[in-house]
């Protein structure tokens, strides 16, 4: 396998707030990647930085797509590479319908036949919106328009599919459903980089898992040895089996090493 | 009775002035959230370019017409990308100052090169013939305007529904983020917003120019087309139409029967009054944002 994309070493400010610290990240080809971390930690940050969306960022550092520099270029010409991109929040366009925010997702593209076909695969992947084409995506629910923002990314036929949190306020019966879409999307070979405060779903259906906190990648690993990690357990999973004080002693001194 | 029917007649043909001038202004306003006050001027100096076309350089007004139209959107998207695009993060009162200052840079341009004088415009209609429907007098120019608003209303509508560009223009409105991670290239969209917009108003130009050509001549169009478009909520291109034809017989309506000296006037009493009423206009069908 090889890596489809490679951030190294990128540094973001927001004016003077020093949002992202030196991350480095590598995703491979085919892969399921998840970046874990707290609210505030910046992990969307990653994100944007990647998409181009904060003005004259990354500060420092350098970010390859299939090996070409990407970092410092417009967010337009980035999605004309492959990278689509579900933003936290969905960002739907409220006053179109939901075929017009489908067609939009494949502006990029101008083959009919390709655009038709994949019209069809989003209606499979998400039934609810063969029944709403016409309907306001504004009008819909929120698990319907996190479903329309995905179905959306995926009309420009990326390479790459950035999820921004797409479990975030979805009940969790379709946060399940959602995270079997994701696989059955990465299984068709789309590459998946996927932002989440849900670690245990997210690790589940991830290759690796990397977590953030204050902007810096504190540990990095399979989803297997994170799954397994007494630190990960404790601070991102939930589970608690000894006293929480020491155990928050330990995750500092065991950060301080790196 | 008969000179009630006319009235209304009258507030009709004057109403697609405004409504062409209201579209224009709704255009840029939902892209750009700025009400345009150099619209006006920028029709004004299109128009005089039509004019200078026919008279100094005897072009034959097939070719004179078509050229002026042309000469507005590169204008248009130019004005876009020279003036507005260089304001950094603007605040929305600055972006109106820069429209009003570009409106006194053109107008004073039209002053200083074609000078403050009446000039006739030579317009394949004169605005004298009219043809009448039975008891009713309507002039072959005003017929030609509410044909030429009719159809802008028309291609547009089908334009933001139908094509690629005007969707992404709808899309851009809505969500600029959104749509440049769709690919939309925005700044482009800007400035085509500018150039269409730019169009809509100088075709009311030219035809407001057969009747009175001077560089004052779009301001009172202007403005009530921008009290129109407030009518219809400024952001609704159908709200902006009814809100013109609306103060257009409206205001007929009161100069025929209360007093021809405040004719103009009662346009803004109309807006004082709905904005009082009904402040986010008659056409506001945006639904409130779900939290
Ligand atoms: N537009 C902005 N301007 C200034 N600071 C910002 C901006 N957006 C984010 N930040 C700051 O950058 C840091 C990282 O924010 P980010 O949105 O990336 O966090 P996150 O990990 O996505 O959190 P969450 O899980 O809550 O979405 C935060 O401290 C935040 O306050
Ligand atoms: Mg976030």
């Amino acid at each position: 396998m090889n890596p489809l994309l490679e951030i190294r070493n990128i540094e973001t400010y927001y004016d003077l707030i020093y949002a992202i610290r030196g991350a480095s990240l590598t995703v491979m080809e085919g892969s399921v990647t998840a970046i874990l971390g707290n609210n505030g930690a910046g992990k969307s940050t990653i994100l944007k930085t990647l998409m181009g969306l904060i003005e004259d960022q990354p500060d420092k550092g350098s970010i390859l797509f299939e090996g070409q520099s990407i970092d410092g270029r417009d967010t337009e010409d980035i999605v004309r590479r492959g990278i689509s991109y579900v933003p936290e929040g969905r960002e739907v366009f409220e006053e179109l319908s939901v075929r017009e925010n489908l067609l939009m997702g494949a502006y990029v593209r101008r083959d009919r036949d390709g655009i038709r076909q994949d019209f069809e695969r989003v209606y499979d992947y998400f039934p609810i919106l063969a029944n709403r084409t016409h309907q306001w995506a504004g009008t819909l629910s929120g698990g319907e328009q996190q479903m329309l923002a995905i179905g959306r990314a995926l009309m420009s036929r990326p390479k790459l599919l950035c999820l921004d949190e797409p479990s975030l306020g979805l009940s969790p019966l379709l946060v399940k459903e959602i995270f079997r879409i994701i696989t059955q999307i990465n299984t068709e070979g789309v590459t998946i980089l996927l932002v989440e405060q849900n670690a245990r779903m997210a690790l589940n259906i991830a290759d690796m898992g990397l977590i953030l906190e204050n902007g810096r990648f504190v540990m990095k690993g399979s989803s297997q040895e994170l799954l397994n990690d007494p630190n990960v357990k404790e601070f991102y999973l939930g589970m608690q089996d000894e006293s929480s004080a020491k155990g928050y002693q330990r995750w500092k001194r065991k950060r301080r090493w790196r | 009775m008969i000179d009630f029917i006319q009235m209304l007649i009258n507030g009709v043909a004057v109403g697609s002035s405004y409504a062409l001038l209201g579209i224009a202004m709704v255009i840029i306003y939902k892209t750009s959230e700025v009400p345009n006050f150099a619209q006006g001027e920028m029709a004004l100096i299109s128009t005089y370019v039509a004019y200078m076309l026919l008279e100094q350089y005897q072009f034959p007004s097939y070719m004179a017409f078509p050229l002026s139209l042309v000469f507005a959107v590169v204008l248009g998207c130019v004005l876009e990308f020279t003036v507005l695009r260089r304001a950094k993060a603007p605040s929305v009162l600055g972006m109106i100052i820069i429209t009003i200052g570009l409106e006194m840079i053109l107008m004073g341009l039209v002053s200083w090169k074609f000078g403050a004088e009446q000039k006739s415009m030579p317009f394949p209609i004169s605005p004298y013939d009219s043809v009448m429907f039975g008891d009713f007098f309507v002039s072959t120019l005003e017929i030609l305007t509410l044909v030429v608003a009719l159809c802008a209303m028309i291609v547009l509508f089908l334009f933001f529904r139908y094509s690629r560009l005007g969707m992404a223009m709808k899309a851009t409105q809505q969500n600029p983020v959104a749509a440049r991670i769709m690919g939309i290239r925005t700044r482009r969209i800007l400035m085509a917003t500018w150039g269409i917009s730019s169009l809509v108003g100088a075709s009311a130009g030219l035809l407001i120019s057969p009747v009175i050509m001077q560089p004052y001549m779009m301001w009172d169009p202007m403005l009530k087309g921008f009290a129109a478009a407030v009518m219809g909520g400024m952001t609704s291109l159908p709200g902006a139409v009814f809100g013109a034809y609306l103060l257009g017989i409206i205001e007929n309506l009161f100069g025929g029967y209360i007093s021809i000296e405040f004719k103009s006037v009662v346009a803004f009493v109309v807006i004082v009054l709905m904005l009082c009423i009904r402040p986010s206009g008659l056409f506001a069908r945006h639904y409130v944002k779900k939290v």
